[in-house]
């Protein structure tokens, strides 16, 4: 008989016993037919009980059959307590769900491979060093003559490979009128090959693709542009699209599952890099360097090469640096080439939220041992109810082995039907919190696949956690020494004893993700309320480009045209807004000394504009029409501080270094945020929109943003409007992106807010399944206690002595659970510190929070219990 | 796991010689030709016959199947495996040179 009907064979035991008596009765019959006397016959043949054990023994597979018969016992327990299990069952779900949704995150961010050949082999080359304000740090950018000369070095070590960062870029298929955004990147021709990625139609790019400068205007689409914009038609390939002034032929569709190398981003275009005219710049670091190590290269090896080609360059790259100072320009040289790892891809999306998904996951896992200490303690009590049962059945012979597998199969049912539940919502909420990571205009877009890898993580996780809360109440149920426990328990403190070691490590884990819940609260609410110097209340903002360069009285006159409109207060015109990441810095010198030590960011901005974002004017005037770059400049507080020790600066000069440009400060205005919210406010020069070119005249632009504050609360209400204004007032411009400037502040605490919210999410969760622990424990060691108490109010003991006689021990427990919880806090804070923005870790508020809402939740689960004392003495006594 | 049963080797050893002799035979027609072949001697327990011969089929020695008889009753009958064939060669052989081994005591002892 195989293996399979012996399985099988569990699962129709009632026939299997019905086939052995019918092969017996034809026995008898036989025997009878043969001349015996029938009772002789059935006495010779035996009890038929005893045959059906031995038959039904070879025929089915007897541990396959206890365990049925565990499962169909454990699934009655479960349904003798509803209330408790399905306490259990969601509380379990809740954190299984959270768990795996973190997981799914993280792996799909951080840990998932490329979908492409030789993955294990991929490394980002990254220089690591101090940057120029001093500060250590890696940075991945590379000049792209550099990688060509790295690239010749390594050839028979390892293939380099350029990709640009993943930008958003207007191009258009028809008309201007039809520009649409799309993800692009400029990516070596070898890419191709070497992740053996096969084209879905039409061809890939090759080497010979990316050879000359400007020379192969060719397009490779991902599958997934495919789809979403031309629904998979193969026609697609030949047909062409312009961006900027180059019109570029799509060659083919790049197979599934690829989706670029940016984790977070899903690329939907790729040219070639020879078609951005950053290669032939030697100061444009705008492409980060892949290195894909041939079989059997040891890292090492190709770093020590590539580090010399790197220092070489960068020894020539110093000879125009003459002005830096000394130890900025040995910073310079000294970087060290590192090779980190890329299996899982590289992007700024995986480098901003690391640290932030880690500490969530963190807390989730904790959150699941709270639940599982739960759990745990809710089988200890029961456990003890059952003593009597155990007991039970090792005097009926059962093995030790048999009744921890009976006690672990109950577990394994409450822990199954939670990794169900938690299933469902893992499928759900990882996608919600995805759709929270970045700004609305611009969503990540993370591949989220379930398959083997999350389906085992979840499998993984719910068995361990069967272990975590079962194995220690089952494994006390079977140490019951059946004469003790059925004359009234050897040790009835064991037990408790043990809940009260649940009870205190939940009220440490509680405790932790309360306070590190607590410290992104705070720093979500610093950061979000911070002044930044400016108003970003009713502004919008308009980027608008000009098909080829127009000249500033164009500009201007829009600025003329919009402020007409109806409901529109101010308007005005800037390289960008304030905020949105762009940045262009110098280092200065005052009054013909050495370059200063730290940089100043620059931004252009016509006039009117300190007026517009609302910076307060200190002294000197605002720019006047006759302004133009290079010759005047308003600076910042900062600024002043920086490079004049706090002096009013209206009325002095400075120079740039980079390009020998004088500046003559005219205004003197109050500091606001430029680049970022966490930063002290640099020091900052504004300097006139318009430039004069150099031949005379004014430098015709091609970009620009316009920034305009409405009269009405909601300055959306008129995106609309304004967007066609702008167009209308000059045919050439043409509006690339809308934003209220209050979106792009948000976007710079997008992470603070998601972490604030989840964190919160979670804590609250924590206090309440801790809340449920602690009552569920005092409950237990009333009724464990009934006789006791009985007893003393018998013999005039207070409620009040009662209270304290069973609240005290778990009280004492949470005391201590908390000041490991805060031990735990304090050690653990100093890793995520990078993710608190004004926090410290021994802040009393950062501590009072946690220690309140602990003590509230223990008060509230005491209260129940304590009422439950105030019974009738002589009821509690006569129970037995 | 199968239990230990004192009879374990020889009653093997017999039904599925019978078996192999004669095919297609209920448990009772396996016992009766065992104690008739035999002169009486051997009698077979007839508590451990069933249990060996589902030992037997689970260890795939012997193939059992439900037929119908005459009167309407169903039996079941069992017949000899390729490996029964085998595994009874071996538990002969296995027996010759224990029974030879034995008479060699008797002899020489």
């Amino acid at each position: 008989m195989s293996l399979r009907t012996r399985m099988a064979n569990v699962f129709r035991g009632a026939r299997v016993n019905r086939e052995i008596d019918e092969e017996l009765e034809a026995h008898l019959e036989e025997a009878m037919a043969s001349g015996r006397d029938p009772e002789e016959a059935r006495r010779a043949l035996g009890s038929p009980l005893r045959h059906r054990e031995g038959s039904r023994d070879a025929q089915i597979l007897t541990w396959l059959d206890s365990l049925v018969a565990d499962a169909g016992f454990g699934w009655r327990q479960l349904k003798k307590s509803k209330i408790t299990s399905a306490a259990a069952i969601l509380s379990l779900a809740l954190a299984i769900g959270a768990c795996t949704a973190a997981f799914r995150l993280i792996d799909a961010l951080l840990l998932r491979p490329l979908p492409v050949s030789g993955a294990e082999r991929l490394f980002v080359v990254a220089r690591h060093g101090l940057n120029m304000n001093g500060a250590p740090g890696t940075f991945d950018g590379t000049e792209y003559p550099l990688f060509q000369r790295m690239r010749a070095t390594v050839t028979d070590q390892a293939e380099l490979i350029a990709l640009s960062y993943d930008a958003r870029m207007d191009l258009t298929y028809g008309s201007d009128e039809e520009m649409e955004k799309v993800h692009l990147q400029y990516v070596s021709g070898q890419m191709f090959g070497s992740f053996g990625l096969r084209p879905a139609v039409g061809r890939l790019l090759t080497e010979s693709d990316d050879d000359k400068p400007g020379g192969h205007p060719y397009a490779v689409l991902s599958y997934d542009y495919w789809t979403s914009r031309f629904g998979k038609n193969p026609q697609v390939v030949g047909r062409t699209f312009r961006m900027g002034d180059a019109l570029y032929e799509i060659v083919g569709v790049i197979d599934q599952p690829f989706t670029g190398t940016e984790p977070g981003t899903v690329t939907d275009i790729f040219v070639p890099t020879m078609m951005n005219e950053g290669v032939t710049h030697r100061d444009w670091s705008w492409i980060r360097v892949m290195a894909q190590l041939k079989p059997g290269i040891t890292g090492e090896s190709v770093r020590a090469k590539l580090q010399g080609s790197f220092r070489a360059f960068q020894e020539e790259q110093a000879k125009n640096l003459a002005g830096l100072p000394k130890q900025k320009l040995a910073n310079f040289l000294n970087q060290k080439i590192v090779l980190e790892p890329a299996a899982a891809g590289i992007s700024a999306m995986q480098q901003d939220n690391r640290p932030g998904l880690v500490a969530l996951g963190v807390l989730v896992g904790l959150v699941l041992l709270i639940a599982c200490a739960n759990v745990a303690n809710l089988m200890t009590a029961q456990a003890a109810a059952r003593a009597r049962e155990m007991a039970l059945r090792i005097s009926l012979g059962a093995g030790r082995a048999r009744l921890v597998q009976l006690v672990l199969v109950e577990s394994a049912w409450i822990a199954l039907l939670a990794a169900a539940i938690g299933g469902l919502l893992a499928w759900w909420s990882a996608p919600f919190v995805v759709g929270r990571i970045n700004p609305p205009d611009n969503p990540v877009r993370i591949s989220l696949p379930v398959d083997w890898r999350v389906m085992g993580f979840a499998l993984v996780l719910t068995l361990a956690v069967t272990f975590l809360f079962g194995l220690i109440p089952a494994l006390q149920a079977s140490a019951i020494k059946p004469t003790s426990a059925l004359k009234g328990g050897e040790d009835p403190h064991s037990r408790r004893r043990l809940m009260n070691a649940l009870i205190a490590a939940q009220v440490a884990f509680c405790f932790l993700v309360l306070f590190v819940a607590g410290m992104f609260v705070t720093t979500f609410e610093r950061l979000s309320h911070q002044p930044n110097g400016f108003s970003a209340e009713r502004v919008i903002t308009f980027d608008t480009v000009a098909r080829t360069p127009q000249p500033p009285v164009f500009w201007n006159q829009v600025v003329e045209h919009l402020k007409a409109r109806p409901g529109v207060e101010a308007v005005a015109l800037a390289g960008w807004p304030l905020l949105d990441g762009n940045g262009w810095n110098g280092f200065v010198a005052v009054d013909g000394g050495p370059p200063s030590q730290a940089l100043a960011y620059f931004l252009g901005v016509s006039r009117g504009w300190v007026d517009a974002v609302k910076i307060r004017l200190i002294d000197g005037r605002d720019f006047v029409e006759s302004d133009a770059y290079p010759g005047t400049a308003i600076v910042n507080k900062a600024f002043a501080r920086a490079y004049f020790g706090g002096e009013d600066p209206v009325g002095r000069s400075f120079e740039r270094t980079a390009d020998h440009t004088h500046f003559q400060i005219v205004g003197l205005v109050g500091d606001a945020r430029y680049r970022d919210m966490r930063e002290p406010i640099t020091p900052t020069v504004y300097v006139p929109f318009q430039s004069v070119q150099a031949g005379g005249g004014l430098q015709p632009i091609s970009k620009g943003t316009y920034i305009v504050r409405t009269a009405g609360a909601n300055p959306l209400a008129l995106a609309g409007t304004l967007r066609q204004e702008i167009s209308r007032a000059r045919p050439e411009f043409r509006v690339s992106r809308v934003r209220t400037q209050q979106e792009i502040n948000d976007a710079h605490t997008v992470r603070e807010r998601l972490l604030a919210m989840l964190a919160t999410f979670f804590s609250a969760v924590a206090l309440l399944l801790s809340g449920i622990g602690l009552y569920g424990v005092l409950h237990y060691s009333v009724l464990q206690r009934r006789r006791e108490i009985g007893i003393r109010i018998a013999v005039g003991a207070q409620d009040s002595n009662i209270a304290r006689l069973v609240t005290e021990e778990v009280f004492a427990m949470v005391m201590a659970g908390a000041v490991a919880g805060l031990a735990l806090g304090m050690v653990s804070v100093r890793y995520i510190e990078s993710l608190f923005y004004q926090v410290k870790a021994t802040d009393v508020g950062m501590l009072a929070f946690p220690s309140l809402a602990i003590l509230g939740a223990a008060l509230l689960a005491a209260v129940p219990v304590i009422r439950a004392v105030r019974i009738d003495p002589v009821t509690m006594l006569r129970v037995e | 796991m199968p239990k230990a049963e004192s009879l374990q080797g020889s009653i093997d050893l017999l039904v599925l010689k019978i078996l192999s002799r004669r095919s297609r035979l209920h448990g009772y027609a396996i016992m009766t030709a065992i104690q008739n072949i035999s002169g009486e001697v051997l009698r077979v327990e007839e508590g451990s016959l069933y249990p060996a011969l589902h030992r037997m089929e689970e260890a795939g020695w012997i193939r059992a199947e439900w037929t119908t008889k005459d009167n309407g009753r169903r039996t079941r009958i069992y017949e000899l495996t390729a490996a029964g064939k085998k595994q009874l060669g071996e538990e002969e052989s296995r027996w010759q040179s224990v029974a030879a081994a034995i008479n060699r005591v008797l002899r020489e002892a």
